[in-house]
């Protein structure tokens, strides 16, 4: 009740006066409070290019595999794409890669055979992430500059989905000669090449 | 002293009859006989050729590469239909085809149109062939 608007009634008509909880305050703050600015800008689902088609071999750009043929298995969110080399093609294993250091080839390798159970685990975000080690620099980490490094051990898990995935894959290259060559060479320019008017 | 040998040369003249190939620009690689020459380094071509025509025009010489064909007797600025007729009577777009230089126009142009697949097969296909050779080579050496 305390708070609702009063009507007075007259003559003519009838006017709502507000409460006088609801009136504005007589006082301003003398000082000014920050507010945070407001991001008028949003995520967007990011739109990769239609040439990358599941099954397309696609020619990476950047990081460590750079220059391999490899095989375009899935988007995941964001720009990202899975990829395989497969494996024991070019030793590219299942790998997370950045749409936009990837260049997009017309060849195709079917891709149907693959497992979904596989690519699904394989696109759960922690995947690729879970058993890897921080890399702080610490004490320990000072003392054995000198010594070799351990090799490390890969799960018994991802070597078994690599074989998954890589199984029905390898079967389709097979079947197209020259194909598997093509994957386990490298991508590279001379100084006679011109990547801009190239046909990929 | 020694008789010296001496030779006229073998060089393609610009000639009035002269067919030529445009290296570039509207009409390149199309075939187009001179018709008349204008100056130093402008003649006048005419292509009648039914695939790639090229109109009647005054072109650099600078764009036009000369071929070894000449179309024998063309009368100085003479019209298109003459043209046209001595093109067809001399066979000059099959005598062209058939030369090594249309050859290898053709697969250069095949070879820019190859994508990245077919580009490695070209790469490993031409070794193989490379090795193929070589080997023939090695034996008949070992053998002389």
């Amino acid at each position: 009740m305390a708070d609702k608007p009063t009507t007075k009634k007259y003559a003519k008509g009838e006017r709502s006066i507000p409460h006088a909880s609801q009136k504005a305050s007589k006082y301003y703050p003398a000082e000014d409070n920050s507010l945070p600015k407001k991001a008028r800008k949003s995520i967007r689902p990011a739109k990769v290019r239609p040439s990358l088609v599941p099954g397309t071999v696609v020619i990476l750009l950047a990081g460590r595999f750079r220059g391999k043929r490899v095989v375009l298995l899935k988007h995941l969110e964001q720009g990202v794409l899975l990829v395989t080399g497969p494996f024991k093609v070019n030793g590219v294993p299942l790998r997370r890669v950045n749409a936009r250091y990837v260049i997009a080839t017309s060849t195709k390798v079917d891709v149907s055979g693959v497992g979904e159970d596989v690519l699904k685990k394989a696109s759960e975000s922690g995947y690729f992430t879970k058993d890897k080690e921080s890399k702080k620099p610490g004490e320990d980490a000072f003392f054995k500059q000198g010594e070799k490094p351990q090799k490390k051990e890969t799960s018994k898990d991802r070597v078994e989905d690599q074989k998954a995935v890589d199984k029905a894959l390898l079967s389709n290259i097979k079947k197209e000669a020259h194909l598997a060559d093509y994957l386990s060479s490298t991508f590279s320019l001379r100084s006679s090449d011109r990547p801009h008017a190239m046909v990929f | 002293m020694g008789d010296a040998e001496i030779s006229t040369s073998q060089w393609r003249y610009v000639e009035v009859g002269r067919v030529v190939r445009f290296n570039g620009g509207e009409f390149n690689g199309r075939l187009a006989a001179i018709v008349e020459i204008i100056d130093h380094k402008r003649v006048l071509v005419d292509g009648p050729s039914e695939k790639a025509p090229v109109p009647r025009h005054s072109a650099a010489l600078a764009h036009v590469s000369l071929t070894p064909l000449v179309i024998s007797q063309l009368p100085r600025a003479c019209g298109v239909g003459v043209l046209k007729k001595k093109w067809e009577k001399a066979e000059v777009d099959s005598k062209f085809e058939q030369s090594t230089w249309a050859k290898k126009a053709a697969q250069f142009q095949k070879r820019r149109q190859l994508n990245d697949f077919e580009r490695f097969k070209v790469l490993k296909l031409r070794k193989q062939a490379r090795y193929e050779v070589r080997k023939s080579l090695a034996k008949v050496r070992s053998s002389a």
